[in-house]
């Protein structure tokens, strides 16, 4: 007779475990399927000299970041101190894809806040931003070196994704 | 006087709405259109997520609307546009995933979920009638029961 009373807290227990889950996860992350695919080309004119362009397989042969942010998102700003701080550990080149940005603000953000990037390049249009699947930035791609897309990060860079997620798995990928 | 001065503002608020129509690139090809009208209402913008990108006005979906109407232009099938869309965004795209493995819980659970409530309904059901059957009163109970059923004999005890 007991057991029978048990069964709805049993399921209310159930529920809470669920509800508990389902607000620690979130749901702008959305599991890209572009990891462990060949990062897509692109050919762009870098930021500081648009004469000069930059492809992605200029990167092969080395584990590197690309970072997509834009100078009008807030995130990227809470994001930035990170990136610089990490460009100064030289633990792996930053590439920054500069997101459907007007080039003389995105300057003029990397002179305020400081420059991680060892390049940027241009997407205005936001094309290549379409061919790498982003859809809230910031983001950032882990590339290893053969051009693998290995870890994307949505939204900022924490401090903790950095330490626990991104820097161990440059590691790992460097050693390979 | 003031009104005189509002109303061709109020006006002018009302119609709004009206021309507040998106203005379509001036596509030459109705059909095309129509396509991308379909098309992109069975997908889901990233941005907003509860929103298709036929719905959304975020920039992301108007950027998606016109790589999907330069991909009708350039002659590909509409499951290869959604091929595409699935590549670089995930299943998650589609407002109608595909059956697989990994989506086997949202197809299949509503269905176990019905077949469990409903066994548990039947066996309850069937376990009741059998209770009421039993119950039987024994012979004081029947008496009470009359007793206290009768409407005079009540009164009478007031």
């Amino acid at each position: 007779m007991k057991a029978r009373y048990l069964v709805p807290l049993a399921i209310f227990i159930a529920m809470l475990g669920f509800l508990g889950v389902g607000l620690k996860l979130d749901p702008r992350e959305v599991p890209s399927p572009l990891i462990d695919k060949p990062a897509p080309v692109f050919r762009l004119q870098t930021l500081d000299a648009p004469a000069r362009q930059l492809a992605a397989d200029e990167m092969r042969g080395q584990v590197w970041l690309l970072n997509v942010w834009a100078s009008w998102c807030g995130g990227c700003r809470e994001e930035h101190p990170v990136l610089v701080e990490l460009a100064k550990t030289r633990a792996v080149p930053i590439y920054g894809l500069d997101y459907k940005d007007q080039p003389g603000d995105a300057r003029r953000w990397l002179t305020d806040f400081g420059n991680p990037y060892t390049a940027t390049v241009s997407d205005p249009d936001g094309r290549t931003g379409i061919e790498y699947g982003v859809y809230g930035v910031p983001e950032t791609f882990v590339i290893d070196k053969a051009g693998v897309i290995r870890y994307k990060q949505i939204g900022p860079i924490t401090p903790k994704a950095l330490q626990e997620t991104i820097l161990p798995l440059v590691r790992k990928l460097n050693a390979a | 006087m003031l009104l005189k001065f509002l109303s061709p503002l109020l006006l002018a608020a009302m119609l709004a709405p009206a021309f507040a129509r998106e203005a379509a690139p001036a596509a030459a090809d109705p059909a095309a259109e129509a396509r991308l009208m379909t098309l992109s209402s069975e997908l889901r913008c990233l941005v907003c997520q509860n929103q298709t990108i036929a719905d959304s006005n975020a920039e992301l979906a108007v950027d998606l609307r016109n790589e999907i109407r330069e991909k009708i232009q350039t002659g590909m099938s509409d499951a290869e546009i959604k091929d595409f869309m699935v590549a670089r965004y995930g299943d998650f795209v589609l407002y109608r995933p595909p059956v697989k493995a990994t989506t086997l819980a949202l197809w299949v659970g509503p269905f176990l979920l019905l077949a469990v409530g409903g066994g548990v309904l039947f066996y309850n059901l069937r376990r009741r009638r059998q209770t009421v059957a039993e119950a039987e009163l024994s012979r004081d109970d029947q008496a009470l029961a009359e007793s206290l059923l009768q409407p005079d004999k009540t009164k009478e005890s007031l």
